[in-house]
């Protein structure tokens, strides 16, 4: 599934082999050269490897395209560059677009976001049970939409994202800042053999190298790149995050954000996007209207609005199970389940364990019900 | 002239005989005790020496040597005064040897000779009779309790003169009785008094209906204490042969008193040590899940307890004994019992309106709570506070205890008979294969579970929890078939997925 010139899989290589010597570039605090990666290969070379300039020139000559595609085929990996029909065509509007994209999982994934917009979830790393939840929703409510879902795996609210989208069923895209055979964060290995699975996860960098932290705003701006729609779940000020709504915002693309309690110190970042005019979300409803227009789903045909956008558990509820859920949204706890409901506490608890099945309720940590965002 | 006397050392909360023997020759007047005596039972010769002269006893001006048999084996305490004591009088002749042949004695001596109480009587009391011994002499504070142990004379004396009249039969004993036990204190903390929380008050029905391990979640103040500590009224009440064994355990550990009546309810705080919570030390004594043995063993604040003392819990929860090694010897205490835990929903201790925890702290709150110990729960509750209205309101919503107890002891009944043949007494003690064999699902219910393991939502172990919970549910009902309606509230009660991010 190698779809790579031989030029642009060296440039891809070439990456690889300079990243640490970039790293001791770069890797402090407050260094930051933003048209690096722009730069033609020699240009790169003389820039970053100094005295082992020799060493990396006498890499590039020795290059063997041919053994590269062999061993990628090995991994089970694959690698599409900028001239290929499979190479995702939004990315192209970025000043220094990635010569070749190293992938695993299906190509194809890949190959559509040339013709249908995708939407990046992305946000911080340590969430609030709020920001997860609507990560999670979001990337349900998308991925049952048919709409591919970008995020980069870290932990917190790029991972809920993904794992929303999968468990509907979606497909997912993950941009790494190392290999696309490394699971980075280890925390996240399961997530990413289900995306890896279902949907690709694609880096600017070759197989085996590790992620040094040059290499995620890096990162950030791919996303930014696939994308038509960059939404940032919940951030704080300053924030990782709000890098790649730099990014989309420099390319024209929508930046999106979803709002956050004002006194909360997680939602500064994304509230101050809205602040600064970005779209506001608040489902995924929001997205797809942004996308497809007000109402039409990705054929362009009407939707209808509830359906599609969740575990869909239809309209079946009972005036007893509606006024379960509505105490429990009120915060009066199981108890007020039973005041309301007028129910005595063995038929309350099995009334939730029915909703949750139903997709209605889940869990939160230590075994509390809480109603889903995306069936309201 | 040599004479022997039987007594009894404490080992964990067993009782192991002691024969003390007495040598007395004639020589520089000394008085030395071997086998392996510590300090407090070395001291002994001075109380001995001072108890007898200030008694108008002689005390030999010879040699005397002392032995403490089995020679191996540690002894510690004062427990031994009296044994010494009564031996060296035979020895030098002041008791006729031949009326101490079926009598065993136990007890500490004062310098004027009265006999002090020691710890540990009934397990004492119960190591003599199983040893064969026909009259037991012990202080009369323990009187009322070793004779909880039948089949075996006990006397309560106070001094050591009235010993060596009764000895010499110049004197008669009244046998010792066991005291009536006390009945129920009016002030035990009754179901009644709590007000609304009917999920809570479920939850423990079922499981003190199933002795199953609950964990109560909920902010602070919302009631999780108050609710525990009415456990042990809804629990059905100790048998004979419980109370002896919560009886002996108190007893050892000094806590004293008549027959229990009641289970024990223990509520060490978190900054417990692993010792503390399963037993130990130098000369090793019971810990609290010792002392919550046929009780309830409460850990407030879960969370806050160190790592390692929740994890010295798991083998005894698993076993019903702590075992415990020291130097050479190794104890084995009992400890079945019932655990119950409360802990906050998540670090800032859970506000109602939307909490503000981010993350990374959740889930290192999470991670100190999953483990070893959350394995042993089978049903979680959350407890809220409960609402204006019911803390006003004059009417008292809650049935008494009395009537949730006949309920449990029902339920327990039928699980009694149905366990016939199997180790487990209760359903909370099923193990995963006896789990499957009597807790059959059909139909519907069937349906239901497969319907939940399918999404993925119940693992190998949480499917077990789930039908051992669904078990004492249809028992509590009276009905032998489970349905699906027990199932589904058997989940409700399940614990949700921890340590991996919320969504």
């Amino acid at each position: 599934m190698t779809e790579a010139c031989d030029t642009c899989l060296r440039r891809g290589y070439l990456i690889g082999r300079l990243a640490a010597p970039i790293a001791r570039l770069l890797d402090r605090p407050g260094r930051r050269a933003p048209g690096l990666l722009a730069l033609g290969d020699d240009p790169l070379v003389s820039a970053v490897a100094g005295e082992n300039a020799g060493e990396v020139r006498a890499f590039i000559e020795a290059f063997d395209p041919d053994g590269a595609r062999e061993h990628l085929e090995s991994l089970s990996l694959g690698a599409v560059c900028r001239h290929a029909a499979g190479y995702p065509a939004p990315l192209l509007a970025l000043g220094d677009p990635p010569s070749a994209l190293f992938l695993a999982g299906g190509a194809s994934p890949l190959a559509r976001l040339t013709a249908e917009p995708a939407v990046a979830l992305v946000g911080t790393r340590n969430p609030s049970p709020y920001g997860l939840e609507m990560a999670y929703e979001l990337g349900r409510g998308l991925g049952a939409a048919g709409v591919t879902v970008v995020s980069g795996l870290a932990l917190g609210i790029d991972a809920a994202a993904h794992r929303g989208c999968v468990d509907a069923g979606g497909t997912a895209v993950a941009v790494l800042a190392g290999g696309p055979d490394v699971p980075y964060p280890r925390t996240n290995r399961r997530l990413y053999g289900r995306i890896r699975a279902s949907g690709a996860v694609v880096s600017e960098l070759p197989p085996g190298q590790r992620a040094y932290r040059w290499a995620f705003p890096a990162r950030n701006r791919i996303m930014a790149g696939l994308a038509a729609v960059t939404v940032v779940v919940e951030a704080a000020d300053p924030s990782g995050s709000l890098i790649t709504s730099v990014f989309a915002a420099d390319l024209g693309r929508t930046v999106a954000a979803v709002p956050g309690r004002v006194t909360s110190r997680f939602s500064a970042g994304s509230n101050r996007l809205l602040k600064d005019g970005a779209l506001m979300v608040t489902s995924a409803r929001d997205l797809l209207d942004e996308l497809f227009g007000p109402g039409l789903d990705a054929r362009g045909a009407g939707r209808g609005d509830d359906a599609g956008l969740g575990a869909g558990p239809g309209p079946t509820l009972d005036p007893l199970e509606q006024g379960a859920l509505d105490a429990l949204e009120a915060g009066l706890g199981i108890d007020g389940v039973c005041a309301h409901a007028g129910l005595p506490a063995r038929e309350a608890r099995a009334l939730l364990a029915r909703l949750e099945s139903s997709g209605h309720l889940r869990r939160d940590g230590l075994g509390g019900y809480r109603r889903t965002a995306a069936i309201r | 002239m040599l004479a022997s006397v039987a007594t009894f050392g404490l080992e964990g909360v067993d009782a192991r005989e002691v024969t003390v023997e007495v040598d007395v020759r004639r020589g520089l007047p000394a008085f030395t005790i071997v086998g392996l005596p510590d300090v407090a039972v070395r001291e002994s010769r001075e109380r001995v020496r001072a108890a007898l002269l200030n008694s108008s006893l002689d005390f030999p001006l010879s040699r005397l040597t002392a032995n403490l048999a089995p020679a191996w084996v540690r002894k510690a305490g004062a427990s031994f005064d009296l044994a010494l004591a009564i031996c060296v009088l035979a020895a030098s002749g002041q008791v006729p040897p031949e009326r101490l042949e079926a009598t065993a004695v136990c007890g500490e001596l004062s310098l004027g000779g009265a006999v002090r109480s020691v710890r540990g009587a009934l397990a004492v009391a119960l190591a003599a009779r199983d040893a064969g011994y026909a009259r037991l002499i012990v202080p009369v504070e323990n009187a009322p309790e070793a004779a909880l142990a039948s089949g075996l004379e006990v006397l309560g004396l106070s001094s050591i003169e009235r010993i060596v009249d009764v000895l010499h039969e110049r004197r008669a004993a009244e046998p010792a009785h066991a005291r009536e036990p006390v009945k129920a204190l009016p002030g035990a903390p009754d179901l009644a008094d709590v007000r609304g929380q009917p999920d809570a008050k479920r939850a423990l029905e079922i499981a003190a209906a199933g002795a199953h391990n609950l964990l109560m979640v909920g902010p602070p103040g919302a009631g999780k204490t108050m609710i525990a500590r009415r456990i042990p009224g809804i629990l059905p009440p100790p048998s004979f042969d419980e109370a002896l064994e919560i009886t002996r355990i108190r007893s050892v550990a000094g806590l004293g008193g008549g027959l229990a009546i009641e289970r024990p309810f223990r509520a060490p705080h978190h900054t417990i040590s692993a010792q503390g919570l399963v037993g130990g030390g130098a000369r090793p004594r019971p810990g609290e899940i010792t002392l919550a043995h046929r009780g309830v063993l409460f850990l407030d604040e879960l969370a806050e307890f160190s790592r390692a003392a929740l994890e010295a819990l798991r083998q005894p929860l698993e076993d019903g004994f702590a075992a415990i090694t020291r130097g050479q010897r190794s104890l084995v205490f009992p400890a079945r019992t019932m655990l119950l835990a409360a802990c906050n929903p998540c670090p800032c201790g859970g506000a109602t309106d939307g909490c503000e925890c981010a993350a990374t702290e959740r889930a290192r709150y999470h991670r100190r709570l999953s483990g070893p110990l959350l394995d042993r729960i089978d049903l979680v509750c959350q407890v809220s506070p409960p609402p204006a209205v019911d803390l006003v309101g004059n009417e008292s919503f809650g049935e008494s205890s009395t009537s949730v107890r006949e309920r449990v002891i029902t339920a327990r009944e039928r699980q009694l008979h149905r366990l016939e043949g199997s180790p487990a007494r209760c359903n909370g003690g099923m193990d995963g294969r006896t789990t499957r064999r009597h807790a059959l699902l059909r139909g519907a219910a069937v349906q239901r579970l497969v319907e939940v393991v399918d999404r993925g939502a119940l693992t190998g172990r949480g499917h077990d929890r789930v039908l051992r919970l669904a078990r004492t549910i249809a028992d509590l009902a009276g009905r032998e078939a489970i349905v699906t309606d027990d199932v589904d509230e058997a989940l409700g009660y399940r614990l949700g997925s921890l340590g991996e991010a919320a969504a």
